[in-house]
C-alpha cells in the first residue's frame, strides 16, 4: 500500500471517529490491525508501548491517536489523526445537543443506547486481548498483566500506583 | 470509576430501566479514586460560564483526568462551579454517551454549545484535549528519540504490561451485570461475537460493527 501517509492515517480514524461507541478503547482493535498488521507504521511492541505512554498521560483516552499520527507522519501526522477521530463525532454531537429534548425518552433512543452496549463490550475485550498479545513477550509482562488485572478488579487502588510498580519491575529487567 | 458511580446516580432517562451498564465505563480506563458525591448542590441557580471561564475549567478538568475526564468533569461542573445541576449535568451526561464517538469529547461539545454555541464547544473541546495533546506529544518526541535506550524500553514495557491489565479489568466489571441479565438475553453472544469477529478474525472493525450493531439494537427494541 504506497500512498500518503496522512490520507491513511485520516481515512483510518475518520473511519473510526463515529464507530468508537463509548470511547477511543474500543477503537485500539480497528488502529494496531492497520498500524501493525497492514501498514506496518509500527511493530507490536511499539504499539503497546504508545498505549502506555497514552496512559500514563492526563487527558482522553482519545489522545493515543495523537500518538499513532506523530509516529507515522511527525506533528502533521498527530493533528491529522486527531482531526479525524474527533471531528465528525464533534459535528454530530453538535447538531444532536439541540434535538437532544425531543427524543431523550424515545424508545428507539433507548434501544439504541442499550443494543450499543453489548457491541462495544465485545470491542473492548478484543482490545484488551490484542494490548496483552502485544504486551506480554514474556511470563514477567504477563504476570504483571495478571496482577494489575487482579488489583485493578477488587479493589481501588490508584492504577498510577500500580503503573508505577509495573515501570520498577521494568527498570528491574524483568520485561 | 463512571461504572462505579452507575449503581448511585438517578437514571438519565426514565424509561431506562437497565442497571449496572454503562457505556461510559468502557470509555476511559477506570481510576478507583472515587469522586466526591455531589455535596447538596443541586437545586443551585446555574451561572454562565464565559468563554475564558469555559476554557480555564476545561483545561483543569484535562490535566487533573487521569483515567478518565467524565467524573473531573462532573466535580468541575456541578460541584465548584454550579453551572448545571446534579440533574441537567445526567441529561448531559446520557446524550454524551448515547452519540457515537469518544464520549468525554461529545461531553465537551454538548455543554460548550448549551453555554456558547459554536465557540462554546470548540473552547471546551480545545481545552479539554489541547494541554494534554502537548504533554503526549512531548513524550512522543522523546520516545522517538530515545525509546530505544534499553531503561526507558523496559520501563515502558512494564507500563505497558500494567495498562493492558487496567482495561481487562474494566471489561470483566462489566461483563459481570451484562452476562448475568434478565433481559437482553442475547447480549452476550453479541458480546462474545464482537470479540471473535475483532481479536480471533482479525476482521476490520467497522465491518464487524456494522453487522453487529443493527442487530443488537433490533434485539433491545424488541425486549426492552
Amino acid at each position: 500500500m504506497n500512498q500518503n501517509p496522512l490520507f491513511a492515517l485520516f481515512t483510518l480514524f475518520a473511519s473510526l471517529s463515529l464507530i468508537s461507541v463509548g470511547g477511543a478503547n474500543t477503537a485500539i482493535p480497528e488502529i494496531h490491525r492497520v498500524a501493525v498488521g497492514v501498514m506496518h507504521w509500527m511493530s507490536d511492541r511499539q504499539f503497546a508501548d504508545l498505549y502506555a505512554i497514552s496512559q500514563i498521560s492526563p487527558g482522553p483516552n482519545v489522545i493515543i491517536v495523537a500518538l499513532i499520527g506523530f509516529h507515522v507522519a511527525g506533528l502533521k501526522g498527530a493533528g491529522v489523526a486527531v482531526a479525524a477521530m474527533v471531528g465528525p463525532t464533534c459535528v454530530l454531537a453538535f447538531a444532536v445537543a439541540r434535538t437532544w429534548e425531543r427524543f431523550k425518552d424515545a424508545r428507539w433512543r433507548v434501544a439504541v443506547q442499550a443494543g450499543l452496549v453489548p457491541v462495544a463490550l465485545g470491542l473492548l475485550g478484543a482490545s484488551g486481548f490484542v494490548l496483552a498479545r502485544a504486551a506480554d513477550h514474556n511470563v514477567y509482562a504477563a504476570l504483571i498483566t495478571a496482577a494489575t488485572v487482579a488489583v485493578a478488579y477488587f479493589t481501588r487502588v490508584n492504577p498510577l500506583w500500580m503503573f508505577a510498580l509495573a515501570a520498577a519491575v521494568g527498570f528491574a529487567g524483568f520485561v | 470509576m463512571a461504572m462505579r458511580q452507575g449503581g448511585a446516580r438517578p437514571c438519565p432517562a426514565s424509561r431506562t430501566r437497565r442497571s449496572g451498564i454503562n457505556l461510559a465505563a468502557m470509555s476511559e480506563s477506570p481510576q478507583p479514586s472515587a469522586v466526591p458525591p455531589a455535596a447538596g448542590s443541586a437545586d443551585q441557580p446555574p451561572a454562565r460560564p464565559s468563554l475564558t471561564e469555559l476554557l480555564h475549567a476545561f483545561v483543569q478538568v484535562s490535566l487533573s483526568a487521569f483515567g478518565g475526564a467524565l467524573p473531573w468533569s462532573r466535580r468541575m461542573i456541578v460541584e465548584r462551579k454550579g453551572w448545571m445541576s446534579g440533574k441537567e449535568f445526567n441529561e448531559t451526561f446520557a446524550l454524551s454517551q448515547f452519540l457515537p464517538g469518544p464520549n468525554t469529547i461529545n461531553f465537551a461539545v454538548v455543554f460548550g454549545s448549551r453555554f456558547g454555541g459554536v465557540g462554546g464547544a470548540v473552547v471546551a473541546v480545545v481545552g479539554l484535549i489541547g494541554p494534554p495533546l502537548a504533554i503526549v506529544l512531548v513524550l512522543a518526541y522523546f520516545y522517538e528519540r530515545y525509546g530505544d535506550a534499553p531503561v526507558l524500553d523496559h520501563v515502558l514495557a512494564g507500563i505497558a504490561a500494567s495498562a493492558c491489565g487496567l482495561l481487562i479489568a474494566a471489561v470483566a466489571k462489566m461483563a459481570a451485570p451484562l452476562f448475568s441479565m434478565k433481559r437482553l438475553r442475547a447480549a452476550p453472544l453479541i458480546a462474545i461475537l464482537a470479540f471473535v469477529g475483532v481479536a480471533v478474525m482479525h476482521w476490520p472493525l467497522p465491518y464487524v460493527f456494522l453487522a453487529l450493531a443493527p442487530v443488537s439494537i433490533a434485539l433491545a427494541w424488541f425486549e426492552l
